[in-house]
């Protein structure tokens, strides 16, 4: 092919100078060391100028939806672990709220409040992962070692509420399994404590960073418009400079009792999003300020006995607490017939469930809305046109997430 | 405008053009309206152009094989993020005829749901410019989210679940 039918192919103006006319195809992945997760692209490239690319998704598709139609609700939440590894809490939380919903369950305060803690920690770890690993494909390896250790800490907290680190499977339909305990705060205090400090001695090293600045702006920037109709979400979006965050416009476990901004960008560039999810950082340890300091007191578990588990010793001393055991445990509950959407702010996005139910013990029809799914495919329009190694490094600053991609 | 008179609007309208077969507000206050699979790149234009509703959050499919000549539907959410509605559009479509229009001319992400949508329940989209499976593998031949397609081997003999499984 001339240069001239493959510019006209593939509808791209490159400056005739830097090119020799020939087209190279080169496969990026399926495992690739800086692609960070299963992703095969297959790209036309002139010289370093890609001119086309095409993505191959399902490496790790696990039939999460089928697999979801054979199990009752207490088992699915397992399963919404790995979707988005990175935050897993806010997975889990999604889907007990959607249940919640489908069931009219109301939460205490208590729950809400404890929710609104966990989720924002591990949107921090979300970013924070997202955020040091553009440090990384900048060639900026130092930042990355030391958030690391942050996002240790986080899981040390975590460990602390449900025993487990990465997929944590915390919570239960209808709250927590057991309160805070005060391991959990005075880890969480001294967090609260460090980190500011730690991570603005990261922000320092690559804020306002020269170097990092001019090799991440401009680079696989996206407009508003088409971010929009790309269906993009959570901070890809808000880079973009639209203003949607599903806990503002649809608030859900009591998030309009908190104060907080929405940090948006103007380019929708690698920096863009890189700063949006920097700030978003500082917002949500202001919420997890905010929670702490309002904790209310009550319960840790509404009052729903044929969904939530009954405590231990009370199912070895009374009949009720054993038949509802027995009834839980394997998925005897009469759920209501009905469909709901619910949709939680995920550290990628819109994470929704759609969740049909016929009254039987598994859900009829279960379909994640698994926000990486749907924004990466505006990839091959965003890296239209530029280097390989912007490439690379809009794919990271995308954050794009195998098990959620795939699920 | 607040955001319920917007929503009347919106249902107005799109009844003032014969688009609504049936519009449910359900118990969970979400809105329900069943349209023809012909007509919903027409309602989706409508809503798009003249209404706001920018933002496409959500398209799939389900499977009832005991409905008789609505075995499949295809469900989509669709938000105008301005006025913060959201409706959720379903169409029913017979086993026999299972075709429903692209709507990607309109959006463009609907472009890979509607692949996965067509790779799990065989729902063929037309006017679609890439309709391959996209998450199963290419030459699978069967379309393994529909109802008949049971999770386990069902000539297993070792497992028993009369008592249990309902």
């Amino acid at each position: 092919m001339s240069e001239l039918e493959v510019n006209k192919k593939y509808n791209v103006q490159v400056s005739t100078e830097t090119i020799d006319g020939e087209i190279a195809t080169l496969n990026l992945g399926p495992t690739h060391p800086a692609t960070h997760g299963i992703f095969q692209n297959v790209l036309k490239v002139d010289g370093e100028r890609i001119l086309h690319a095409e993505q191959t998704v399902g490496y790790i598709h696990r039939a999460f939806e089928k697999l979801a139609e054979r199990r009752p609700y207490n088992q699915i939440t397992p399963i919404t672990d790995r979707l988005n590894y990175c935050s897993s809490p806010i997975n889990n939380m999604g889907w007990h709220m959607t249940v919640e919903k489908l069931i009219g369950a109301e939460m205490p305060k208590r729950v809400d409040y404890m929710r609104v803690i966990v989720m924002e920690l591990s949107r921090i770890a979300d970013h924070l992962v997202c955020n040091s690993v553009i440090g990384v494909d900048t060639g900026a390896l130092t930042g990355f070692t030391y958030m690391f250790q942050e996002r240790e800490k986080i899981y040390d907290i975590f460990e602390e509420i449900c025993g487990a680190r990465l997929t944590t499977n915390v919570g239960r339909i209808g709250g927590f399994d057991r309160d805070f305990s005060p391991e959990f705060f005075s880890k969480l205090n001294t967090f609260l404590k460090e980190f500011p400090k730690n991570f603005d001695e990261f922000g320092s090293l690559l804020e306002r960073n020269r170097i990092f600045m001019d090799r991440t702006i401009g680079a696989g920037p996206i407009s508003a418009e088409r971010a929009l109709n790309y269906s993009f979400a959570g901070p890809n979006l808000r880079a973009a400079g639209v203003d949607y965050d599903v806990r503002v416009m649809k608030p859900y476990s009591s998030y309009q009792d908190f104060d907080f901004n929405i940090p948006v960008g103007t380019e929708g560039d690698t920096y863009d999003r890189f700063m949006v999810r920097q700030q978003e950082i500082r917002e949500s340890l202001k919420i997890i300020h905010q929670a702490l300091d309002n904790m209310p007191s009550g319960d840790y578990h509404a009052d729903i006995p044929s969904f939530y588990l009954p405590p231990k010793e009370e199912v070895y001393r009374s009949m009720e607490a054993l038949i509802y055991h027995f009834k839980i445990v394997m998925g005897e509950t009469p759920i209501p017939f009905g469909e709901v959407y619910h949709s939680v702010e995920g550290g990628n996005g819109e994470l929704g469930y759609y969740l049909v139910s016929d009254g039987g013990r598994n859900p009829y029809r279960l379909h994640f809305r698994r926000p990486c799914f749907i924004y990466y495919q505006a990839y091959p329009e965003m890296i239209k046109g530029s280097l390989l190694s912007d490439a690379i490094l809009t794919m990271s600053s995308m954050n794009v997430i195998a098990g959620e991609l795939d699920a | 405008m607040s955001t319920s008179s917007f929503l009347d609007k919106t249902i107005d309208g799109l009844n003032s053009k014969g688009f609504i077969l049936e519009y449910i507000l359900d118990s969970y206050n979400e809105h329900n309206i069943v349209i023809d699979a012909n007509n919903a790149l027409e309602v989706v234009k409508y809503l798009n152009s003249e209404l706001g509703y920018n933002f496409l959050v959500d398209l799939t499919g389900s499977h009832y094989p005991d409905k008789e000549n609505q075995e499949y539907q295809v469900v989509f959410h669709i938000q105008n993020l301005v006025e913060n509605t959201r409706l959720r559009f379903k169409s029913n479509l017979s086993k026999d005829q299972m075709e429903f229009p692209s709507l990607t001319p309109v959006f463009s992400a609907s472009n890979w749901m509607e692949r996965e949508t067509f790779d799990f329940f065989g729902i063929q989209f037309t006017g679609h410019p890439d309709l391959r499976r996209i998450l199963n593998v290419d030459d699978m031949d069967y379309h393994p989210m529909r109802k008949e397609y049971a999770l386990e081997d069902e000539t297993r003999r070792d497992k028993n679940d009369t008592f249990f499984g309902r």
